[in-house]
């Protein structure tokens, strides 16, 4: 197993470069520059002021070296100055943002694993009965509607026709509730949807039913043999739940108005800002890399016949 | 497994019918359906067709995506107002009897908009998957009948595709390319073949060791007819319920990138669009992004209905 997560570690590094790559010719094989101005129909700069500006940022060497640089930056933790916030470092503003997104994301998750885990049960539990149907109905409504216009419809719901929480802002916990919700609603959906399927096999297996002629109650049997086997194929949906949730924050982050770093990724793009691209691109990359492999490792702890 | 079994089980029957390898699109594993039921009393498409309907959740989101088409096919007759028509002097209106659903930041009819918002989400739903499976399917298909270094190269340039966060990459393209309808075919037809080639080369294994296809190659059947008249009419099934579920996803993402700004130029409306437009005057003016929203959400339930009605009633074991 040290191995194996060893081995999948040192692969993180062809990816990532992998990553960048691509990023970077997306970023050179399209037209338009960040040179360019920044609003549409102003005077654009002087050819000579143009000529300087890419000297300074390094935008006139050939690409293969620009490349080089930037990875031989990066690999020391420098991604250089933002082209559009000219006066902070790329890494300044990963640092404050990411921090936040990552606690969102988290609490997120923890909803989407509990809330989904719970409606699982219980619809393959009830199976065919009213909290079947309940919890069904809403894991369809979070897989299926976009979690922008959940966010809708949560604020409508939720601040003004019964003003319980405030419509965006981070300042305090209570600013945290609505944007959770709606980030959580689709990955809780999956989980749910998974875990009702998987539940109602492993709840027809013999193994349950040896468990209940033995005498056991409906609450060790359930908890005890079916949902550990239950769980398995739950963990696999893990990876992708990290991914749904690291991209969803985009929009989510936007509607309440959080100062994440979601923001940045679609700025970022629009504006052309080459270093803070990378960067936001790389983080969410290895985050997704190093989720993955965690997801992977755990699926060897819940299920002891798979080895390394 | 499952899907191992299920093709033994078809391949007899589905040898009879006439199939085309290039009948992936849509409606044309239909009429080859009606080919073969007409040979055999009962076939998987027949029985297909009778368990979709007697689903009523999936009959009617069938009912509702019919409907949206028409709405998008006859917007021109539909729209009270062209969606440009402007009036300053209405600005943000709530729905009166003049309005039905109020007015926009410019005084254009929302209701107007939202018809023709129709238009993009439909084209964007169908249109993607045709790149899609245009792109996926030969690719996967190749990947996996041809096999070797072929089949290795393929797998790892989709590997990494795959590792790639899909809406991320659609982002990425799109705001570089700029935003439009061209540019959105463009960049979920990049990201989107993916899994389908997944899905086609996973079936086109199973498929290729059976006893049928090694009888058509015995009888001198060349790597094409094998190919195309053997081993891809038994793989559709899982094609098709990866199309169905690949449009309400198209419909998604275009929704999203228009939210954000980079996917429908305007003034063409489009439901996302809409949507995030207007949820920045939402303590203001809520029926600006409240209709918008119902709309999309509608429109995915219905598709999602739809699909699910598809998996279950091509392949009963699938889950």
């Amino acid at each position: 197993m040290f191995h194996y997560a060893l081995s999948r570690l040192l692969w993180l590094l062809p990816t990532l470069l992998a990553m960048a790559l691509v990023t970077f010719l997306v970023m050179h094989a399209t037209p338009g520059s960040p040179l360019d101005p920044v609003s549409e129909g102003a005077n654009p700069l002087s050819p000579e002021a143009q000529k300087n500006l890419a000297k300074y940022y390094g935008l006139d060497r050939p690409l293969y070296e620009q490349f080089a640089i930037f990875v031989s930056k990066a690999v020391r933790g420098d991604f250089g100055y933002s082209f559009v916030y000219k006066t902070r470092t790329v890494q300044e503003i990963i640092a404050e943002t990411f921090p936040i997104s990552l606690l969102l994301g988290s609490m997120a998750l923890v909803l989407a694993i509990v809330g989904g885990l719970t409606l699982g049960i219980l619809a393959a539990v009830y199976q065919n009965r009213t909290w079947d149907y309940v919890s069904v109905s809403l894991a369809t409504v979070g897989v299926a509607v976009p979690n922008f216009v959940l966010a809708v419809f949560l604020i409508i719901l939720f601040s003004f026709v019964v003003p319980l929480f405030p419509t965006g802002g981070w300042d305090s916990p209570r600013n945290w509730v609505l944007p959770t919700v709606a980030l959580a609603l689709a990955p809780m959906g999956i989980i749910a949807r998974f875990t009702r399927a998987s539940m109602l096999e492993v709840i027809r297996a013999d193994y349950t039913l040896t468990a209940r002629a033995k005498g056991l109650g409906e609450g060790p049997v359930i908890f005890k043999h079916a949902l550990k086997n239950a769980f398995i194929p739950v963990v696999t949906l893990l990876g992708p739940m990290f991914a749904a949730v690291g991209t969803g924050s985009f929009f989510v982050e936007a509607i309440f108005r959080v100062p994440g770093m979601g923001r940045f990724f679609v700025l970022s793009m629009t504006g052309r800002d080459y270093p803070m691209i990378m960067a936001v691109v790389l983080t969410y990359g290895a985050f997704l890399a190093v989720m993955n492999l965690v997801v992977d490792l755990l699926y060897g702890v819940f299920d002891p016949r798979i080895r390394y | 497994m499952a899907s191992s079994i299920r093709a033994s089980d078809t391949s007899v029957g589905r040898e009879l019918g006439p199939s085309r390898l290039d009948g992936l699109g849509g409606p044309h594993p239909r009429s080859d359906a009606q080919g073969v039921s007409a040979a055999r009393s009962s076939s998987l498409w027949r029985d297909g067709v009778r368990r979709l309907l007697r689903n009523r959740l999936a009959v009617a989101g069938g009912v509702v995506v019919v409907l949206l088409c028409l709405i998008a096919i006859f917007a021109d007759f539909l729209a009270p107002l062209p969606y440009t028509k402007t009036n300053f002097s209405r600005l943000n209106e709530a729905p009166t009897r003049a309005y039905p659903l109020g007015t926009d930041q410019l005084g254009r009819d929302l209701l107007s908009r939202m018809i023709y918002g129709a238009r993009v989400s439909m084209l964007v739903g169908l249109g993607a998957q045709v790149i899609v499976v245009i792109i996926g399917v030969p690719i996967g298909a190749l990947s996996g009948y041809v096999g070797g270094r072929t089949d290795l190269v393929l797998t790892r340039f989709v590997d990494v595709m795959y590792a790639f966060p899909r809406l991320l990459f659609v982002i990425l393209v799109m705001s570089m390319l700029g935003a439009g309808l061209t540019n959105i075919f463009i960049a979920i037809g990049l990201t989107g073949w993916v899994g389908i080639a997944r899905q086609t080369r996973a079936q086109v294994l199973t498929i290729k060791e059976k006893e049928f296809v090694d009888g058509a190659r015995a009888l001198g059947a060349g790597f094409g007819r094998v190919l195309g008249r053997h081993v891809m009419p038994n793989a559709l099934t899982p094609i098709i319920v990866a199309v169905t579920f690949g449009i309400p996803e198209a419909i998604f993402t275009e929704a999203a990138l228009s939210f954000i700004g980079v996917g429908i130029n305007p003034p063409t409306p489009s439901w996302g669009q809409m949507v995030g437009e207007g949820q920045q005057y939402i303590r203001s003016y809520w029926h600006l992004c409240v209709f918008p929203s119902i709309a999309i959400a509608v429109t995915m339930l219905s598709f999602v209905f739809f699909g699910d009605g598809v998996r279950d009633a091509l392949d009963p074991k699938l889950k």
